[in-house]
């Protein structure tokens, strides 16, 4: 259980949780740590270090959770969080289950990232620097920024549950400007894992060249065109589009409240037959995996899309116990001072058989989205919206001229509904998700997938 | 000297010991409250209490930083010695050095009694009346996705070895709603939302029935047709752009030629109808304290006025970089974090126009409520932007039909320039930071849709 609280102290405050009623109770430690640091300007900077410890107390009565956080790990700061949580209830007391401890593996670190010296880290840095610049005098500034953290996290509930997980995640980001004339263009590129250093070892400088080399191709770039046109969506990152349009829709918390789209779907079509889809949350060292999510349940891999059917809602433990169901192992919190909601892990849209060559040769005018800067969806409307940061016309099933300043704009179910062609170059890459004020480390995935119609809003006049 | 001051202290005489030249150690306590509701009843009540020391060590002229809750005698010694470790990894930099002390005035009503004084189950009759008057204001307002109500009481103090010696308190409340409204085949979302310094000072029937406004209002929206044409940024919406423009003038960002404000002081930037400050020490404003996140005093600072581009935000370390003085706008996301530079609070001149006056003046255009995707789809470099919008058209000088599901589209610059009106009534807005802003009228914009 990482060592974080001893059973006796855990046993003890989930009884304090519930000495004034409650059908459920729960006790969440946990001990962070990390490291960041950034070079700009070709200077080390913003050297930072961080250490909290806490707790977090749930107790759930009827349909309302009573929730209590406090700074510390000592049985007393413990016991503290559960008499607040418990302070507002007025029922009978109840007895939890005896604990049962279960152990989970934590995913493997090889090389743990806090005993690689910190001058190896800005070394690394100043390598990105110097990758970055060698790709031409345009490139008028460099920035990039490492971080590590290691969250140990222990959890035990009035169900008898008493789990714990050991998780370490590593990332480096790259931002380039590169400037002609009056023209200033951006580019980014990032590589994060559930690992540790080992993830640095092979060629990181890499996405300082791509950061570096996104920015420059841009500065040839015309402004985006506007209107419904076909859109081809770029392997990897492109995956957001999915789980902007698609994975927040299917958390059970917005399914609960009406506040979906995709409320009395499950087992319809709504997407062509070639569409399979899943969140997986035990993907080996990818960025959204853990062993177990934040309220003890092992993560497992859920298919939400089989052969364009709607298979699966994301649960965690509250939103499931409604429905009926197992929750999915999708509990997850940004720390333990939030609540647990359905979140999604790793998502992404299965590889499908077509090249992207023909995917995009398929296309006579159209769109070509490689990469997001982010994107943003009301689930209960459906309404969506991405920033493109790269982005190409396709002229006569050809990729012709970078586009500058194109956002792409929709509606969940018809885009869901329009991909109609999925590439076979499957790849993952890292986001950060945010959601109820919360932010977690996610995957996004698929190869190149074609939407026959998509909204682009550009700035072309 | 209070318990926080002491802890402050003990910082920076451990962070001296471990081998820094300068420190400066920001300590809080924060004990906080969040009630959500959802259909009727408490959906989940949060109580909070945090408290956390951050130690900016200085080597010379390298400077690190190190945060953490353990405010014990080794606790703090320990996050004291990381911070003077994370300084000798940092670069050499001339302009890094520690804030000189400035007296500073107090500044009082940051914090209201009535947020203590509400026991819980108060707050969350506050919050289930958000909801109730959203649900009981039309057959079509089908549901409220979450109403909520959250406050928290703050402690800060800062010391440093350079003689900064300093402590406030300050309350703030919010509460807010998203309003789902149903009709012709398809659901609307509405946000209403309040915030005060306290409890008292909030009206949860009006929250609940801007949410509902706004979401009925939405019912039936279609696309409407490519165009350019006037614009009217409802506050919310004027807030986020004012936001964004505030980001550009951050003089870190100009510095490093990440602004398209950069090399532009003095000249002109926007249309004589916009005019931006920025204002540390107004009362109403949240992000208002007597001194900001480095124990600079804060104050009012001219952003854009007649036009002109007048000063841009500074910290100790830009304004060391130019040689000149902070404008007091460091800022932090509490004890984890370094202190940057940022906006307080952000306030857009109110013009002379009401609403219906404003909307006189557009004609023919559109009135946007709500803007979507600004974090990926704005440029901060450039100012280039395309977000994804919904609103209202506006016909005859009158607000018509909603519309959704287009972008709206240009450069910071060119929309500055083309503000021709500013409504008279502001209102302060959460977004883009702390905002205080007027509804904006822009003369053209383009709007693509279908």
């Amino acid at each position: 259980m990482s060592g974080l609280i001893d059973q006796g102290v855990a046993e003890r405050a989930l009884a304090r949780a519930l000495a004034h009623g409650g059908r459920f109770a729960e006790v969440f430690a946990e001990r962070r740590r990390g490291q960041t640091m950034a070079i700009d300007e070709q200077r080390i900077e913003s050297v930072q270090a961080g250490a909290e410890e806490g707790a977090g107390v749930r107790v759930v009565e009827g349909n309302t959770t009573y929730f209590a956080h406090v700074d510390g790990l000592d049985p007393g700061d413990i016991e503290r969080a559960a008499d607040e949580a418990a302070a507002a209830l007025r029922a009978e007391r109840r007895a939890p289950r005896p604990l049962q401890a279960r152990e989970a593996t934590p995913l493997p670190i090889e090389r743990r990232p806090e005993e690689v010296p910190a001058e190896r880290k800005a070394e690394l840095l100043r390598e990105l620097d110097e990758r970055a610049r060698a790709r031409g005098a345009e490139i008028a500034q460099f920035t990039a920024s490492y971080a590590e953290a290691r969250r140990e996290v222990a959890v035990a509930n009035s169900e008898g549950l008493f789990s714990g997980d050991d998780r370490t995640r590593v990332r480096i980001g790259a931002q380039a400007v590169a400037r002609r004339d009056g023209t200033v263009e951006t580019g980014a590129e990032t590589l994060g894992a559930h690992r540790g250093f080992e993830l640095l070892e092979d060629d990181p400088g890499q996405i300082a060249e791509q950061a570096a080399t996104k920015a420059l191709t841009l500065l040839d770039a015309v402004p985006a065109p506007s209107g419904s046109m076909p859109v081809v969506v770029g392997g990897g990152f492109g995956g957001v589009l999915f789980h902007e349009m698609t994975g927040h829709g299917l958390e059970a918390d917005h399914i609960q409240k009406g506040a979906s789209v995709y409320v009395g779907k499950l087992g319809e079509r709504v997407a062509e037959p070639l569409l399979n889809a899943y969140d997986d949350g035990r993907l080996p060292g990818e960025w959204g995996s853990d062993a177990i999510d934040d309220e003890g349940q092992p993560t497992q891999k859920t298919q939400v899309i089989e052969d364009g059917r709607l298979t699966s809602y994301l649960y965690d433990h509250l939103t499931a116990d409604r429905d009926g169901v197992a929750s999915t192992g999708n509990g997850r919190r940004e720390s333990f001072r939030h609540l647990p909601i359905p979140r999604m892990t790793n998502t992404y849209i299965a590889p499908g058989d077509a090249t992207p060559e023909a995917i995009i040769a398929e296309v006579e005018r159209g769109f070509y989205a490689v990469s997001f800067g982010g994107g943003q969806v009301d689930p209960a409307t459906g309404d969506f919206v991405f920033g493109v940061s790269e982005g190409y016309l396709i002229e006569g099933g050809k990729v012709t001229r970078p586009c500058r300043g194109a956002t792409l704009i929709g509606n969940c179910l018809e885009a869901l509904a329009a991909i109609d062609a999925v590439g076979d170059d499957f790849f993952m890459k890292t986001g950060i998700c945010g959601k109820g004020g919360q932010k977690v480390p996610v995957g996004t995935g698929q190869g190149h997938v074609r939407v026959r119609a998509m909204t682009v809003g550009g700035t072309e006049r | 000297m209070s318990e926080l001051s002491a802890t402050a202290r003990r910082a920076v005489e451990a962070a001296g010991e471990a081998g820094a030249s300068d420190a400066e150690a920001y300590a809080s306590r924060e004990a906080g409250r969040e009630v959500r509701v959802h259909g009727g009843e408490v959906e989940s009540l949060t109580a909070a209490t945090q408290s956390g020391v951050g130690v900016r060590a200085w080597i010379g002229h390298r400077v690190g930083y190190a945060y953490g809750t353990d405010l014990s005698e080794a606790g703090v010694r320990a996050i004291a010695a990381r911070a003077a470790e994370a300084a000798a990894v940092a670069d050499e930099d001339e302009f890094a050095a520690p804030p000189q002390p400035a007296g500073f005035e107090a500044l009082p009503g940051l914090s209201d009694p009535s947020l203590a004084e509400w026991e819980t189950a108060r707050v969350a009759e506050l919050a289930l009346t958000v909801e109730r008057t959203a649900l009981e204001s039309d057959p079509r307002l089908v549901g409220v996705e979450m109403a909520v109500y959250a406050d928290s009481d703050e402690q800060v103090a800062i010391v440093s070895s350079a003689g900064v010696a300093g402590e406030y308190e300050a309350s703030s409340c919010y509460a807010y709603l998203q309003a789902l409204a149903e009709g012709e085949g398809a659901r609307e979302t509405g946000l209403g939302f309040g915030l005060a310094r306290g409890p008292r000072g909030l009206d949860p029937e009006a929250i609940g029935a801007e949410g509902a406004e706004r979401a009925l209002s939405m019912i039936g929206a279609g696309k409407p047709q490519s165009r350019s044409c006037p614009v009217v940024l409802d506050e919310t919406v004027a807030a986020s752009f004012a936001g964004l423009i505030g980001g550009g003038l951050s003089a870190k960002a100009v510095q490093r030629g990440r602004s398209p404000f950069a090399g532009r002081l003095g000249e002109e930037v926007a249309s004589e109808a916009f005019a931006l400050f920025d204002d540390g020490r107004d009362p109403a404003g949240p992000g208002s304290a007597p001194f900001d996140a480095e124990g600079v005093p804060r104050r009012r600072t001219a952003l854009i006025e007649g036009g002109r581009l007048c000063s841009y935000l500074y910290d100790t370390y830009t304004a060391n970089r130019e040689g000149t003085s902070s404008t007091g706008s460091a800022s932090r996301q509490g004890y984890r974090s370094l202190p940057s530079v940022s906006t307080s609070n952000l306030v857009v001149a109110p013009g002379s126009l009401s609403s219906a006056e404003l909307l006189a003046q557009a004609g023919e255009g559109v009135y946007v409520t709500d803007v979507a995707g600004l974090h990926s789809g704005v440029n901060p470099v450039t100012g280039v932007f395309s977000v994804g919008a919904s609103g209202r058209m506006i016909r005859a000088g009158q607000l018509a039909e909603p519309v959704r599901e287009f972008t709206i589209a240009g450069e910071l610059g060119g929309m500055l320039s083309a503000v021709s009106a500013a409504g008279a009534e502001a209102r302060w807005v959460p977004f883009g930071g702390s905002v205080s802003t007027p509804p904006l009228l822009v003369a053209e914009m383009a709007i693509s849709g279908s």
